[in-house]
C-alpha cells in the first residue's frame, strides 16, 4: 500500500518536473530578447537535473545521480558561455 | 615544510571529500584521493592567487544560519508572489553603499544575495563602493540597505577582513 | 512507469512529501517565468527551484538510498552545494548582459552606469 502511494508520488512529481521544463521551453521558444532565451535555459536543465535524481529514487539505482551531476555541470558551462556571448559578441577573449 | 607539500590545505581537504563522496569509502579510495588532492591543489600554485584571511568561527556559522533562514523566508514571500500577483507591488533597482572592502568578502555577499529569491546582484561599483541590487519586491530603500550592512555587512567583515 | 524502492513506512511518507514538495515548489519557480512581466523580474524565479526545490529533492534522494543501503549516503550534497554555486553566478552574468544590452540600446527603465557615466561600453 505504501508503496503504491510512494510510486504515485513520484509519478506525479516527475509530471510536476515535466510542467516545469514545459514552462522553460516555453520561454525558451517565446522569448522575447535573447537573454530570456538563456534564462529558460538555465530553468530547463535545472528542471531535468532534478527530474532525473526523481529517477534515481524511483529505481534505486546511483547511475542517475551521475547523470544529473554531468548535466548541473554541462549546464552551467552553457549558459555562463551564451551570458558572455551575449556580453561581448564572443566566448573566449 | 607542509605549507611547501600542501600549499592550500582546505582546498586539499575539499577535494579529498568529494572524491570520497564519489567514489566510496574505502583505504584504497583515500590514498588514492590523497594523492589526487595534494597534486590537483598544487596546480593553484600556478594562479598565485592572493591569500585569502579567513576566520571560520563563530561568525561563519551565525552568517549560515542567517543566510539560510533568509532563503527560506523569501522563498516563502517570492512563492506568494508568483501564485497571487498583488496589483501594487513594485521591483526596481535600488543602489547601496557598502563598507565591504575585500573582493572575497564583496564575492560572497553576491552569492548571498542572488541566492536569495527575490534579489538580484547585479552590479559593483569598486570606486565608489556601491552595488547595484534588483529587488522583486520592493517597498522601502532604506529598509533593504539596513538589513544588508546589519545582517551581512557586519558579519561577513568579521570573516574576511 | 509506476515503480518504487521498497521503503518502510515512515521513510516512504518523508520521502514522497520531500520529492512531491520540491517538485511543486519547481513548476511555481518555472510558472514564475512565465507570469512575471519584465526580464528583471523574471530573472528570479528560477532561484525558487535553485534553492528550496533542489534542496528538498535531493534530501528525499539522500534519505531514500541512506534507508537502501543502510549507511549514510550523503554524495547529494555535493550536486546541493554545486547547484547553490553556480546557479547565483549565471544569474548574476545573465543580469550583467541584460543590462549591458539594455544600456547600449538606451532603453528605458535601467539605471545608468555608475561606472562610465554616461552609457559608454565597457571593455
Amino acid at each position: 500500500m505504501t508503496m503504491l502511494l510512494l510510486a504515485l508520488t513520484i509519478t506525479a512529481s516527475q509530471i510536476l518536473l515535466g510542467l516545469a521544463m514545459g514552462c522553460a521551453v516555453f520561454r525558451m521558444l517565446r522569448g522575447p530578447r535573447a537573454q530570456d532565451r538563456i534564462l529558460g535555459l538555465d530553468a530547463l536543465y535545472l528542471a531535468a537535473m532534478l527530474l532525473l535524481v526523481t529517477y534515481g529514487i524511483q529505481t534505486g539505482r546511483t547511475l542517475y545521480f551521475e547523470a544529473a551531476m554531468v548535466i548541473g555541470l554541462l549546464g552551467f558551462a552553457g549558459t555562463v558561455a551564451l551570458g558572455r556571448f551575449l556580453m561581448r559578441g564572443e566566448v573566449i577573449e | 615544510m607542509i605549507r611547501l607539500l600542501i600549499p592550500f590545505p582546505l582546498l586539499t581537504l575539499a577535494l579529498l571529500a568529494m572524491w570520497i563522496l564519489l567514489t566510496g569509502f574505502s583505504p584504497g579510495h583515500i590514498i588514492s584521493g590523497a594523492l589526487i588532492a595534494v597534486m590537483v591543489s598544487r596546480t593553484m600554485l600556478s594562479l598565485r592567487p592572493e591569500r585569502p584571511t579567513l576566520r571560520l568561527g563563530r561568525a561563519a556559522v551565525r552568517l549560515a544560519l542567517i543566510v539560510f533562514i533568509d532563503i527560506i523566508r523569501s522563498n516563502i514571500a517570492v512563492a506568494k508572489i508568483i501564485l497571487l500577483r498583488p496589483p501594487e507591488r513594485n521591483s526596481g533597482f535600488i543602489e547601496l553603499s557598502t563598507a565591504l572592502r575585500s573582493p572575497d568578502a564583496l564575492a560572497m555577499l553576491s552569492i548571498i544575495i542572488t541566492a536569495t529569491p527575490g534579489s538580484l546582484w547585479v552590479q559593483h561599483d569598486a570606486h565608489r563602493h556601491i552595488i547595484l541590487i534588483h529587488v522583486l519586491d520592493l517597498v522601502d530603500e532604506q529598509e533593504w540597505a539596513g538589513l544588508i550592512q546589519k545582517r551581512y555587512e557586519k558579519l561577513l567583515i568579521e570573516i574576511f577582513e | 512507469m509506476i515503480q518504487a524502492p521498497d521503503l518502510p513506512t515512515w521513510a516512504a511518507i518523508v520521502v514522497g512529501l520531500l520529492v512531491f514538495g520540491g517538485a511543486a515548489i519547481t513548476l511555481l519557480g518555472a510558472a514564475g517565468l512565465l507570469r512575471l512581466h519584465s526580464f528583471y523580474e523574471r530573472v528570479h524565479a528560477p532561484t525558487l527551484g535553485a534553492t528550496s526545490g533542489m534542496a528538498a529533492i535531493l534530501a528525499g534522494s539522500a534519505l531514500c538510498f541512506s534507508v537502501l543501503q543502510t549507511r549514510p549516503v550523503i554524495h547529494e550534497i555535493l550536486i546541493a552545494l554545486f547547484v547553490t554555486l553556480t546557479t547565483p553566478v549565471t544569474l548574476m552574468l545573465l543580469a550583467r548582459a541584460a543590462i549591458y544590452r539594455d544600456r547600449s540600446e538606451a532603453n528605458a527603465g535601467v539605471p545608468p552606469d555608475p561606472e562610465s557615466g554616461n552609457g559608454e561600453p565597457e571593455r
